[in-house]
């Protein structure tokens, strides 16, 4: 014999562990003076190429850069962001495609973050699971490229509303596509209204001393905040 | 996974209870596909204290506060962050990002519930 079937409230998070350890990076990131950006973006919109130049250019500006970069079966990327000299280590998820707080957690062992001013943390690429897991960052940087049509955001508007900035990347091979960039524009208004929009070629350098002082604003202002 | 980890848990909590059903919010910001959801949720209950449930998923709209009407708006569509009253841009979202347990429905056998009838578990609020 069994009673009715009787509703018994859980209301929790189900990603609540998830959102707790990101809770504990975020704090410890704070205390130790690091600021942390990831990239999310899907794959081959330019992360990695992006990632080594810009880690190559903080580095020539004193900044103690360091970077962990996921991937899912291969280490190569890792090979070339190392090519900056910054400290780089290697996130092998395996079959899941993105990183979580425990991943990047892991990876961190043995590095004294009190050493570094900033990490950048490039997620695997894929514009859907990483939306849902906060990796203790304090900025999102959604990457696009003009290859993949104006309209990215609209079809993925859930990693674009969760991002924090939003770069558009390869800009040398815009007309060449015939990138609309004003319509690019407007798809990204219109799933994050108000949110940033830088532009550049890490192939050609356009835009990217725009992009690195946008960054630069952002780190100093954490650095007097903290 | 981390759904039928968190219902085996509280299952757990009522000993031999049979669990009939996990209550899921979604929130179309959480990133997560309800038919994924829906489509592998047999798989991940095999062996575990959930198999044989069903999952019911309740679907919640993102809402955004619009500073032209200041009021809470329920969006048409997550592709346009703005009013549906009167097409202002709402960059402030206050929800749609849930991913959340809501409840277990689960029925006990009289033996074990016998003189433990409490008050603490009736009445759920939804």
């Amino acid at each position: 014999m069994s009673t009715q079937p009787r509703l018994v409230e859980v209301r929790q998070n189900v990603l609540k562990q998830n959102d707790l350890l990101a809770r504990s990076l975020r704090q410890r990131f704070k205390d130790a003076g690091v600021y942390v950006i990831s990239l999310v973006s899907s794959p081959g919109a330019g992360k990695t190429t992006l990632l080594e130049k810009t880690l190559t250019r903080f580095r020539e500006d004193g900044c103690r850069v360091a970077a962990l970069v996921g991937d899912l079966a291969t280490d190569n990327d890792a090979a070339r962001l190392a090519r900056s000299k910054a400290p780089v280590r290697q996130v092998i998820t395996g079959t899941v495609c993105h990183l979580d707080a425990e991943m990047v957690q892991r990876s961190l062992d043995g590095w004294d973050l009190n050493d570094l001013d900033c990490l950048f943390v490039e997620n695997v690429g894929n514009l859907v699971c990483p939306s849902s897991y906060d990796l203790g960052e304090n900025l999102r940087m959604v990457l696009m490229s003009v290859t993949e049509g104006e309209d990215k955001p609209l079809k993925y508007p859930t990693i674009f509303n969760t991002a924090d900035v939003a770069v558009i990347t390869k800009t040398d091979l815009a007309e060449a596509v015939e990138f609309d960039l004003a319509a690019a524009h407007q798809s990204i208004e219109s799933v994050r209204p108000g949110m940033e929009v830088l532009e550049l070629s890490a192939k050609t350098g356009a835009g990217l001393e725009e992009y690195l002082s946008f960054l630069a604003v952002h780190i100093n202002k954490k650095a007097v905040v903290a | 996974m981390s759904i039928v980890e968190g219902a085996s848990e509280e299952a757990l909590k009522h000993d031999g209870a049979q669990v009939h059903a996990v209550h899921l919010k979604l929130g179309p910001l959480s990133g997560v596909v309800k038919d994924a959801l829906l489509f592998s949720y047999d798989l991940a209950c095999q062996g575990t204290l959930l198999e044989g449930s069903r999952l019911i998923i309740e679907e919640v709209p993102v809402v955004v506060f619009c500073p032209a009407c200041e009021a809470e708006k329920t969006l048409d569509s997550i592709q346009r962050f703005c009013c549906p009253t009167c097409g202002t841009l709402t960059p402030e979202v206050l929800s749609g990002k849930q991913l959340e347990l809501v409840a277990i429905e689960i029925s006990e056998s009289e033996a074990i519930n016998n003189g433990h009838e409490s008050s603490q578990y009736a009445g759920m609020a939804t």
